[in-house]
């Protein structure tokens, strides 16, 4: 089944390839193409997994397809209640998938150094124990979109030396669904009025797109299609022998040795009472031994 | 020999079966009813159908905006039979055909069925379907036959059909093309074979068709126009004559159809009724002669005297309900009305033709706490003297329904009880010294006769009368419904909140209404609509002696904005403690977590213009607020436009007028969903009065995990826009549900996860470190319920036997959500056979015993469904190790068991909600399940392992101790004289 799923997708791109060098692009295919990748891969909106899953194939195919474009967003921060304005700008690398999903990928960070004016309102903030807020447009290529999103942290959290700032810039496609901000270690709680050292930003970035959900377990389904799970079904017959049928055993055990004493019995009765009737063959003077012993008695 | 070797094997092997069997969670027969109680209602009645002409069982049909169907016995109340309608199929009108049919119209006018009056089964259906979407009318008429057979005639959906009263089957049918026309009236005077179908089209044409009623042929149809318009509401006052308002509702008008023939004639009302103020409505009625008007609240009775002449017949105050006309002999019909007046009601019966004669006229004290009537529905029987007598159904304010008959309330139903929107439980008082106990045995010998029945059961000599006596002594027993608290906590009482705006307080013993209260109406707002229930105080150490009371919050007036009233009642005695009109709406409400010196909680209510005001408005409660003013945080969801946002209080509001309890609020985070792929479907925080017993989870392999219990985390499901049609609108690839985590004091998104090729509705729970969520997977065509569990890793180093011993953890260190959390995730799928109407989750006193899921199934049953089944560490061979721990092998589908539906042979029709209320007793748990139908019972997840069970046989302890206790005796005699016997030799 997995190598079927490896294979389709490998088999379009070698199509699509072929195509291409004949000089024919048909517009249609990348709606085919789309909907056979669904198929056997449930990505569809967050493209890394794909890129992960069969990277060979599909690196081909960006190689061809995908274009990359260089796009830019600004941070702004606020001081407490003040209003917004611009603190740094983003840049990253927007990679439109053939499939005609949009992701954004290498964002780097570049801060504007703070004025001394901010440093006198971030100072204030550390007095008051009070909120530094930043946000981002919510839709990177076309800023802001519907609405910014917005993070906030207590000015003290982002002591350190410096200061340590830490996004995880939640995406969607090209859309910021949300951005964490704060410090990237901890906060413990009663929090101690210092200043920083020095007035420059250490900051962190990280990009994060949604995971995909463990599938439920179909197990009729692997029985069918898999040959690993298929393996792990049959192997009840594996456990040894003696443990699957020990109860028809032993009593089979038993009963052979009833017999086998009882037979070694018989022997040593006859051998004792008439040793010259060992070579007898027939049945019917083996039954007849004891009983003619008994007489004899 | 070999045979008995063969056979110890078998047996052994059959005892390890019988006895791995994971342990059932059921009753035994004659544990029903001791701890579950089950009430059934119907809902506030819309239309009622007398059926009484036939000597068999007198009853009443009655259609309810529950959408509920059921015949009721009209001597006692009870319900015959009832069909709950889909919340989709909401009912448009019912009627009795042939004397042994009801028939219904619902969904719009698309679906008429017939049921059979005696048992209520189904005996056919037929879907009407038509040009577009109109108004639904259904008739019935006595006596219109076609060919003999019965005819319904049906206006629904800008046609009319006439349908077979015997099959259904549609013996004709008439579109009405005309693009606006809007019927108001389908007549069908009595002894003709013609049909009226009256309506307005274009707002100021009014239409009258006339077609033949045996084959729908359109005999004649008139148009006339009336240049200002007309009000939509018609009253029929003859078979030929209906009378409407203009738009400006100033002038009536009365409209006569004689003959095809269209007349208007106008009468302003200010030439009625002098002090006419404001516009009018016409009330819809039909009493022949006679119609009705109400203006402001003023309620005017009009009688037309000849030919659209109209005269003032009567003028009240007083909040008043009238009948529909009721035939009562040749030519004569009668109409109730009954009017509200202080504690009494007055009920008069008149002839339709003579206003001034009173058939009927009585007046009946009436519960303050019922309201004024609502609706009446009129009935009539010969009385042992041959005259007419009247039985009036009345459905009151708080949706409760009375019959009355002789000047008094033979029966009443409270049905506001179908529609609860919001539950909270309280305590009962403590068992004073003056309360004694003897009171509950009043009687020895009733007593003795008691103890005599059990011993007689203990022993199995009972006969099934005694079996039967003895179970309803059990079901019955006065222990489980006093009024005082008991030492295990079972006995509560469940405050409800109606949508009618009533307050009940049932008792868990019984089920009981102990006291019921009507939300007080003042004079800033005459219709205050209750929204939610919150415990405003709840003493306990320094504050024994305050009564508990909880919060009503409602709003005044149907729009998000109106002003809100807030109602403090007292939860012993349902009086209203104290009520405020606030000059602000409210938007939200946060209970904080904390209270004053009187255990009064303190209250956030955030208005329309995100002011948050502070309740109660004293001065300790504000010094306590403001001690803890940087540490309160709140959300908002807005899912109309997927943004979620956080808040902070900021200052004290600046306005004109000081006031120190309001407080300006900021933003702090927000969190946007793209509006082209996501859609917020499902919001789910945890339950803020939950107790962790314990937040390390020890695994396996002596390995600890540390739950990441936060308080402050919500759950969110968004689904693609595409998914919010019906099934089979989206297919799986263009289809995503995505669950979040989302800390809500700082925005941080724990968790993310796509589940793709699913959608919703998503169903979900929230409790400690674990959210189970319910939705359908379109790939697999089942449903499917996911579970995650989220741990924090800040803390997992914390194994160190020797850093617990010397202290160097930080388990104790206070925990800031503003640090970076580092958390983990686990989560698995399963699927799930049944499509859900709610989840719970038990909740215990102390969060000790293991914890069950209570999923309220699609046929309106609650199963309990251990969460061990629900374990992200299931795999499909666990080890020993993990054996031992109880992990279940991983299956992919949950399994339902039989007898672990806790509502056992019930069903609580209309479910909406599943409510859990830990008792006093660790180990037990009481649910509420309310929908139409109320159910309510004990339930102890992992047994009752605290308590002896009430199956539990003293007598065979006390025989075991007598009897060792004899045995020592003896052995200690024999013993002696043993030894006496060895010193003499």
């Amino acid at each position: 089944m997995k190598s079927v799923k490896v294979i389709v997708p490998f088999l379009l791109a070698l199509s699509l390839l072929s195509f291409s060098s004949f000089g024919f692009q048909s517009d249609e295919l990348l709606v085919d193409d789309e909907e056979f990748g669904l198929e056997g891969s449930p990505q569809h909106r967050s493209s890394e997994p794909v890129l992960t899953r069969s990277q060979p194939v599909t690196r081909k195919r960006h190689s061809d397809l995908d274009s990359d474009s260089k796009i830019q967003f600004s941070l702004d921060h606020a001081f407490g209640d003040s209003d917004f304005s611009p603190a740094g700008t983003f840049s990253a690398r927007l990679k439109t998938w053939s499939h005609g999903g949009q992701t954004l990928t290498k964002l780097r960070f570049s801060r504007n150094s703070f004025t001394d004016e901010n440093k006198e309102k971030f100072k204030n903030l550390l007095k008051s124990d009070d909120f530094y807020r930043i946000r981002l447009p919510s839709k990177a290529l076309s800023p802001p979109g519907r609405d910014f999103v917005i993070s906030s942290v207590k000015a003290r959290c982002l002591l350190r030396e410096g200061l340590d700032e830490h996004f995880v810039i939640h995406m969607e496609g090209v859309n910021v669904l949300a951005v964490n901000y704060g410090s990237p270690g901890s906060c413990p709680y009663p929090r101690n009025l210092k200043f920083p050292a020095k007035w420059s930003f250490n900051s962190h970035t990280v990009l994060k797109n949604s995971e995909q959900a463990p599938r439920a377990p179909v197990f009729t389904e692997e029985i069918l299609g898999d040959e690993n799970a298929e393996g792990e079904v049959v192997q009840p017959p594996e456990r040894p022998f003696w443990a699957k049928y020990w109860m028809y055993l032993i009593p089979l055990g038993l009963i052979v040795m009833n017999a086998v004493t009882q037979a070694m019995n018989m022997p040593e009765e006859q051998a004792s009472g008439q040793a010259p009737a060992q070579g007898q063959p027939s049945a019917g003077a083996v039954q007849r031994g004891p009983s003619s012993a008994a007489r004899r008695r | 020999m070999a045979i008995r070797s063969f056979f110890i094997p078998f047996l052994l092997f059959v005892l390890c079966f019988c006895s791995s069997l994971s342990p059932v969670l059921s009753l035994y027969e004659d544990q029903v009813g001791l701890m579950d109680w089950h009430q059934q209602y119907i809902g506030k009645v819309k239309q009622a159908v007398f059926s009484t002409q036939k000597t068999g069982r007198r009853r009443v049909i009655v259609s309810t905006e529950e959408n509920v169907i059921a015949s009721l016995d009209l001597r006692h109340g009870e319900i015959f039979w009832r069909h709950l309608l889909g919340s989709n199929d909401v009912i448009n009108g019912i009627d009795i055909g042939l004397g042994k049919y009801v028939i219904t119209l619902s969904s719009g006018g698309s679906i008429l069925r017939s049921w059979n009056l005696p048992d209520g089964q189904m005996v056919w259906e037929s879907f009407l379907q038509g040009p577009k979407h109109s108004k639904s009318l259904l008739l019935v008429p006595t006596n219109l036959k076609i060919e003999k057979d019965n005819v319904i005639v049906v206006f629904s959906n800008g046609r009319l059909h006439a349908v077979s009263c015997i099959d259904g089957e549609v013996l004709w049918k008439k579109d009405f093309e005309a693009e606006s026309f809007e019927a108001q009236q389908v007549i069908q005077p009595s002894g003709s074979d013609l049909i009226y179908v009256v309506g307005f089209s274009a707002s100021s044409q009014f239409k009258m068709y006339q077609i033949n009623a045996r084959n729908g042929e359109l005999l004649k149809h008139e148009s006339a126009t009336f240049s200002s318009g007309f009000l939509r509401e018609v009253s029929l006052v003859s078979s030929e004559m209906v009378v409407a308002l203009d738009s400006t509702g100033s002038i009536l008008l009365a409209i006569s159809f004689q003959n095809g023939e269209i007349s208007f004639q106008e009468t302003p009302i200010s030439n009625l009724v002098e002090d006419s103020s404001g516009p009018a409505v016409i009330i819809p009625l039909s009493v022949p002669g006679i119609f009705v008007i109400k203006t402001n609240s003023v309620t005017i009775f009009i009688k037309v005297i000849g030919k659209g002449k109209f005269e003032v017949v009567e003028k009240t105050n007083h909040e008043t309900a009238v009948s529909n006309a009721l035939p009562i002999s040749e030519g004569q019909q009668a109409f109730a009305l009954v009017q509200h007046a202080g504690s009494e009601i007055h009920l008069a019966v008149k002839l339709a033709h003579d206003w001034d004669d009173n058939l009927l006229k009585e007046s009946i004290k009436m519960d303050q706490q019922r309201g004024i009537p609502h609706k009446v529905f009129i009935n009539n029987y010969i009385r042992t003297d041959r005259s007419h007598g009247f039985r009036l159904l009345i459905v009151m304010e708080d949706h409760s329904l009375l019959l009355l008959q002789q000047g008094a309330v033979v029966w009443s139903r409270e049905d506001g009880l179908a529609s609860i929107i919001d539950v909270t439980a309280s305590e009962l008082p403590l068992e004073r010294d003056g309360v004694s106990v003897a009171k509950v045995e009043h009687n020895l010998f009733e007593w003795l006769k008691g103890h005599m029945l059990k011993l007689k059961g203990t022993l199995m000599l009972a006969s099934p009368k005694d079996v039967a006596a003895i179970q309803s002594m059990r079901i019955k027993s006065s222990e489980k419904s006093k009024m005082t608290r008991d030492h295990n906590g079972f006995r509560k009482l469940l405050i409800v909140l109606t949508r009618a705006g009533k307050l009940f307080a049932l008792h868990t013993g019984d089920g009981r209404v102990v006291w019921s209260h009507l939300l007080h109406k003042s004079e800033a707002c005459q219709s205050p609509i209750g929204l939610n229930l919150y415990q405003w105080q709840v003493p306990h150490h320094h504050a024994l002696d305050e009564n508990p009371s909880v919060l009503v919050i409602s709003r005044c007036g149907p729009s998000s904005d109106a002003p809100g009233v807030l109602s403090f009642v007292d939860t012993y005695t349902g009086k209203e403690l104290n009520s405020l009109s606030l000059i602000h709406a409210v938007v939200q409400v946060i209970p904080l977590p904390y209270t004053d010196s009187t255990e009064q909680r303190l209250h956030l209510l955030v208005d329309s213009d995100k002011h948050a005001h502070l309740y109660p408005k004293t001065s300790e409660a504000l010094s306590i607020f403001k001690h803890e003013f940087s540490n309160i945080y709140w959300y908002s969801v807005e899912d109309h436009n997927g943004i979620i946002k956080g808040h902070a209080l900021k200052c004290m509001c600046i306005g004109e007028v000081v006031d120190e309890f309001c407080f300006d609020t900021r933003d702090l985070w927000s969190v946007v969903f793209p509006s082209e792929s996501e859609k917020i479907i499902a919001t789910v925080p945890r339950k803020l009065n939950e107790v962790v017993h314990t937040q390390a989870k020890v695994i396996a392999d002596q390995d600890v995990m540390y739950k990441y219990i936060s308080r402050n985390i919500l759950f969110v499901a968004t689904v693609a826009p595409k998914c919010s049609g019906g099934i089979g609108s989206v297919t799986p690839e263009e289809s995503w549900l995505v669950a979040y985590l989302i800390d809500t004091v700082t925005g941080r998104i724990l968790h993310r996860v796509t589940h793709h090729g699913a959608r919703g509705p998503v169903h979900a729970v929230f409790s400690e470190n674990w959210v189970v969520y319910h939705y359908f997977n379109l790939r697999a065509h089942r449903y499917e319920m996911s579970v995650i569990e989220i741990y924090d890793q800040s803390r997992a180093d914390n194994k160190d036997v020797w850093k617990l011993v010397f202290g160097k953890h930080n388990l104790t260190s206070p925990i800031s959500l503003f640090s970076r959390p580092e958390v983990i995730t686990k989560s698995q799928s399963y699927f799930f056979t049944h499509s859900v109407k709610a989840i719970a989750v038990t909740s215990t006193a102390k969060g000790i015993t293991s914890e069950q899921l209570l999923i309220g199934t699609i046929g309106d049953q609650v199963l309990a469904l251990d969460k061990r089944f629900l374990d992200p560490r299931r795999s499909v061979n666990p080890t020993q190790a993990e054996k031992e721990e109880g992990i279940i092998p991983l299956t992919d589908s949950l399994p339902i068991i039989p007898q672990s539906y806790i509502t056992h042979a019930l069903r609580v029709e209309g479910l909406r909600g599943i409510i859990t209320v830990p008792a006093k007793l660790e180990s037990t748990t009481l649910v509420f399940a309310h929908g139409v139908d109320l159910f309510f019972t004990q339930l102890a997840p992992s047994r009752t392992y605290d308590s002896l069970t009430e199956d539990f046989s003293y007598a065979l302890l006390l025989i075991t101790i007598v009897a060792l206790v004899a045995a020592i005796i003896v052995t200690w005699r024999l013993s002696e004289r043993k030894e006496l016997q060895d010193k003499w030799r």
